[in-house]
Order: C-alpha cells, then structure tokens, then sequence
C-alpha cells in the first residue's frame, strides 16, 4: 500500500534554516544540513529545502548546501528558491537534488514545467504554488488565486486552474501552500488542498498552517492530500517526525 | 569494486553518494570499454527508447549480457530494471535486453480511479526468501518514482512484489546473478541501505 508522507520543510536564509509567520519576521533555528539528518534519523520521509533569499539575490539556491545535503541523507529531497531556468534546475539535480520546485517562475514562464520534464523527468519537476483565498469570480471560481514572489505579488489566475495547467505542462507533484494559514499553526487550509488532489493525477503535498499532529490527519484525509508538510512543529514547536507519526498510524493513517 | 553504468539516463549523483556512505569508491563508465571487473549497478530513470539507445551506444548491452553469463552480480535500479525485459510498452513500444523474458507496461487508472500517476512515495515490499533481502523486515517500505511496471513471464523471476493502482507488480525481480529492483534503494533509507550493503558482499546466486 502506497503510504502517506511527511515532509520536513527547511527554509534557508543565508545558510541557516528560519521560520517566518506570512512570510515577515523570521527566527533562526539553525545548520540546514544537520536539522535534515535529524530529521532523517527521526523518521520523516522527505525534505525540502528553500532557500528563501536566493531569488531576491538573483542567484541559483545554494549548491554547496545541495552538495551537503545529498551527501548526508538518505532520503528524498527536494530543493526550491531562486531557479533561473532549465540549467540551474540541471545544476540542482547534479549536485544531488531529487527533484526541484519551481514557483514564480513557473507562473511567469510556464514553459519551464515543459522544458524541465523534458530534460529530466516529470518526476523532478514540482510545481510549488502559494494560493491565497479571495472572493469567487467569474476570473477565480474557486475562490483561491495564486500569488507569487512570497506571497507579496498577486496574478490573478485562479489556482485550481493554475494547477491543472501546470500538471498538463509537465509538474510531476504540486506543494500547495496556503498563505492564509501558513505560519498561523491552526490547520491546513483544506478547501483548495482537496479541490486540487481530486483534480489533478499528480500527487499533492499540503503546506501551510500545521500546528498539531490532527491537523495532519485532517489533511491527509478530508483534504485528500498524499502528503503533509512542517516546519514550526518540529523547528520550534517541539512535537518530532516519530512521535507525529505514531499519531497519523493511531489514526488509520499508513505511514512508514 | 563496484561499476556504476551511466548510459546518459539521469542523475547517478544520489546513487553514487550511497556507496560512499557504505565507504565505497565506485567507478562511473560511459563506455563498456572502461569496464575492469566486479560488481556492475545499472541505474536509469527516464523513458526507455532513449535509455536503450543510450545503452547500445555504449556497448552497456553487450557487457551486461557477457556479466549476466559470467555470474557477475548485476544490480538493476528503477529505468535499469525496466530495460532487463524483453520489451517495454513505454514510446510506442520499445525492445529492451531480453536478460529477463516479460514486459513493461503503464500502470491503467482505470483500476483504481484516485491513483496518482506517477507512483510516487514510499511503498511496502513483500519479498521472497532471497541472500539480498539479509537484514530487511517483510513489509518494509521503499521509495518508489516511477509510471511503468515490470511483468515477467516466469514468476520464479518476481522476488518481491508491491500493491499500487490495483496491481500487486514486480518491485524486485532476479534471475541468476541478476537483481534489480523498481523502487530507490539509495533514497529508501535504512532499508534501502542495507540492500545496497548486501549488494556488495552478494555472491551472486539465489539462495
């Protein structure tokens, strides 16, 4: 049986892992590298890392990091923050990555799902995508748009759509965080994970707003979602990957 | 020693940094000519028309098939394993090695409507009584990515088998000094490690 995932989220500012609450304030929490191998030996079964200064600093995120982290787990990995194009996701990939998300690149550029899933495999291409809740319209019917560069920049496109466009271009996962609830610790924003788990064939990870271990069960089961995404519960909040998932297994949920 | 074959089918990072974890030091060949002796791992992901072409063009085709006869232990990974059939439904139909006698095929949606495609995500491994799973728990759970499944002739060929999207498929499959699995074993943690650790004592028979 295909089991559920839980995935570690490590936000990198600088080389050293942060948390923010929407995207403003941030506290250090520390080494990227060392947290992911905790969190390897704990249990989680995938990371991903942001390097969340890299695009304001128009720079590929940081490969040395990759090249550390590749090294040392022994799990999947994803890496996101300040992908230029095909040959810095070809960069990411070689210094050991298993797969990339792109985001407001992948907005302002669809073709880079395409160009991506081409030259590496669809199953290396994650469209990450930031989906606020607005006013159903005519423009959004589902009542969530995307927004990019961290939540700041507004599109106007609807994000169900958004997300079916990006699977048919070639997105071989999507990570859907929910900037109302992202930071916020009181549950995933369940609506449009469920509306694009149902929708699309690719597998979805719910991000945004974790703050108990229910919050997970709800989201991998009225939400729909394959897997579940933290940060805070585990950087600061104290709850590990281990005891998490005992919590999801007592639940019904299948975890590894 | 242990030979990585890199036929241009991806990234053979992840999987050379899981032998060095186990404190090897593998050799990458992109030319059959390269190839010294020992233990041979043919990894891949990708679509098997330009994983065949790419191994053809290296002379991968000949060494795997003179190792296969050898008693060479032979380890197989994801889009590796795949090219070990006869032939794969994947572009249009695609001959493979013909080291294992079955097919390749695309897993159908239409057993199982809520399956997402491609498989993706740690899965649980039934497997037989074989000297490479030492050390691995029945129902141990590996890292799988992948949209086609193996489907050998012989079921003496299946050494582990693993449920998706209505089909219990061929994860691992083996014949002789061949064995090759569909899921990760270089992403699949502690289990995946101790596969890759019995890989490289594995005489290269079955039981």
């Amino acid at each position: 049986m295909l089991l559920k995932r839980l995935i570690v989220c490590l936000d990198v500012r600088n080389g050293r892992v942060t948390k923010g609450v929407k995207f403003k304030g941030n506290i250090d929490v520390g080494d990227p590298v060392e947290m992911a191998t905790q969190y390897c030996a704990d249990g989680v079964d995938e990371l991903v890392f942001y390097d969340i200064t890299a695009s304001a600093e128009h720079r590929c995120c940081d490969l040395d990091m990759v090249a550390r982290a590749a090294r040392a787990l022994t799990i999947p990995f994803t890496v996101g923050g300040g992908i230029r194009g095909v040959e810095d996701m070809r960069a990411a990939l070689l210094a050991g990555a298993d797969k990339v998300s792109l985001n407001s690149l992948a907005v302002e550029t669809p073709e880079i799902l395409t160009e991506g899933a081409k030259a590496f495999g669809r199953q290396c291409v994650v469209l990450g995508m930031d989906a606020k809740r607005v006013p159903v319209s005519s423009a959004i019917p589902s009542g969530y748009e995307v927004v990019i560069r961290g939540g700041r920049q507004p599109t106007g496109r609807d994000a169900l759509a958004w997300a079916q466009e990006a699977v048919a271009r070639g997105a071989g996962e999507i990570c859907l965080n929910a900037i109302d609830t992202d930071g916020v610790r009181e549950g995933y924003e369940l609506p449009i994970t469920r509306m694009v788990s149902e929708a699309v064939s690719v597998p979805v990870i719910a991000s945004g707003g974790a703050g108990a271990p229910q919050h997970l069960v709800d989201v991998l089961t009225e939400g729909r979602a394959d897997a579940a995404l933290v940060a805070s519960m585990v950087h600061t909040m104290g709850y590990t990957c281990a005891g998490i998932k005992a919590t999801l297994r007592e639940a019904g949920i299948p975890m590894r | 020693m242990i030979t990585i074959l890199d036929y241009g089918a991806g990234n053979l990072t992840s999987v050379r940094l899981a032998f060095e974890r186990l404190g090897e030091t593998p050799v990458l060949i992109t030319d059959a000519s390269q190839y010294q002796s020992g233990r041979i791992l043919f990894p891949g992901v990708g679509s098997a028309a330009s994983g065949m072409d790419g191994v053809k063009a290296r002379g991968f085709d000949r060494l795997l098939r003179d190792a296969v006869a050898q008693g060479t232990p032979v380890m197989g990974i994801c889009l590796g394993m795949q090219l070990l059939l006869s032939a794969s439904e994947e572009d249009g139909g695609t001959q493979g090695l013909a080291l294992i006698e079955g097919n390749c095929r695309l897993f159908d949606r239409t057993k199982q409507v809520d399956a997402k495609i491609p498989h993706m995500g740690w899965n649980t491994l039934r497997h037989a009584d074989h000297p490479m799973f030492e050390g691995i728990q029945q129902d141990a759970a590996f890292y799988f990515v992948h949209s086609y499944f193996v489907t050998p002739a012989n079921p003496t060929h299946v050494l582990g088998t693993t449920d998706y999207c209505g089909e219990s498929f061929a994860a691992v499959i083996g014949s002789g000094s061949l064995f090759a699995t569909q899921f990760h074993p270089e992403r699949s943690g502690e289990a995946g490690a101790q596969l890759l650790r019995n890989f490289l004592t594995w005489e290269g028979t079955c039981c």
